[in-house]
């Protein structure tokens, strides 16, 4: 395997989609190949931090008034007996 | 009968619950996920205004289409997929690009061979579980998001951030499978770059002196 054919496989060999017999040529590469090695490790380190960064909180003021219109609607389409 | 409230009622039985008529049941559904809806929205569309109307037109639009909901993805897909959908039609409202496609066609020639090759290739010098918890690398992880080109954006938060699968996002976002492979390759890739460059040991960066042709 060459290094533009592993630049290639990377999603499917990150995603674990990745062919069995294919996914053995591509590890084969990488133990001969430490850049390769290393751009693996890079691509699935920025995937993890993106992954578990802290989202974004929603305003308090604007969560309770969403759920006062949510309310409003829901009592209109199933009005109480 | 089941109390909605308790975490480990499944989405799938408030989904049941809700269809007939159970206010507590919509409302923990829309608790479990709002906050993901707002964080998504806003990475999509860095404006908080635009998050809030996103974030409630989605829930709005799930109590509207509720009864229509079958079950064939799970709840959180569907939500989601309202919610970018939502986020999208600002996006073009804004580019001024009311009926046109998110730049398919434009993507044709942009194929795998013209993936741009890893340049700053180093070992990191702390791991991602340590990273995460500095503010400035939160701030490093949302500038190089913004360098990225909008349409490879969107298809890593979808696909990376939500976890959503290729089909899932292509669905989402009104793409084909493949343009949403390469574009998440193309995003994977200048994000990995543009974080080793800061988060990169230099000190243990490789230099390749030749590519392996075999």
């Amino acid at each position: 395997m060459k290094c533009e054919e592993l630049l290639r496989l990377l999603n499917e060999y990150v995603d674990g989609t990745v062919d069995p017999a294919v996914c053995v040529e591509f590890e084969k590469h990488m133990a001969g190949c430490n850049p390769c090695q290393v751009v693996v490790d890079n691509i699935r380190q920025t995937i993890t931090l993106y992954k578990d960064g802290r989202p974004y909180a929603m305003p308090v003021q604007f969560r309770e008034k969403m759920h006062d219109t949510l309310r409003k609607k829901w009592k209109e389409k199933f009005p109480a007996p | 009968m089941t109390n909605p409230l308790i975490p480990e009622t499944t989405d799938a039985e408030l989904v049941r619950l809700a269809k007939a008529g159970g206010l507590n049941a919509f409302e923990a559904l829309t608790n479990r996920y709002e906050q993901r809806v707002y964080g998504l929205a806003m990475r999509m569309l860095r404006q908080e205004q635009d998050a809030e109307d996103v974030t409630q037109q989605t829930f709005l639009s799930v109590l509207e289409n509720l009864e229509g909901f079958r079950g064939e993805a799970s709840f959180s897909t569907w939500v989601l997929r309202i919610a970018s959908h939502g986020a999208l039609k600002i996006i073009r409202k804004r580019k001024g690009l009311n009926t046109v496609s998110l730049e398919e066609a434009a993507e044709a020639a942009d194929d795998f061979n013209s993936v741009p090759h890893p340049e700053f290739i180093a070992d990191w010098r702390q791991s991602p579980e340590h990273l995460v918890e500095r503010n400035e690398v939160r701030r490093l992880l949302d500038d190089a998001l913004t360098r990225l080109d909008e349409k490879h954006r969107l298809v890593f938060l979808l696909r990376d951030v939500e976890g959503l699968s290729v089909a899932e996002t292509a669905e989402a976002l009104e793409l084909s499978e493949a343009n949403v492979k390469v574009r998440l390759l193309r995003a994977r890739l200048q994000l990995r770059e543009d974080l080793t460059r800061v988060l990169g040991d230099p000190a243990r960066q490789l230099v390749r002196s030749h590519y392996h042709h075999e």
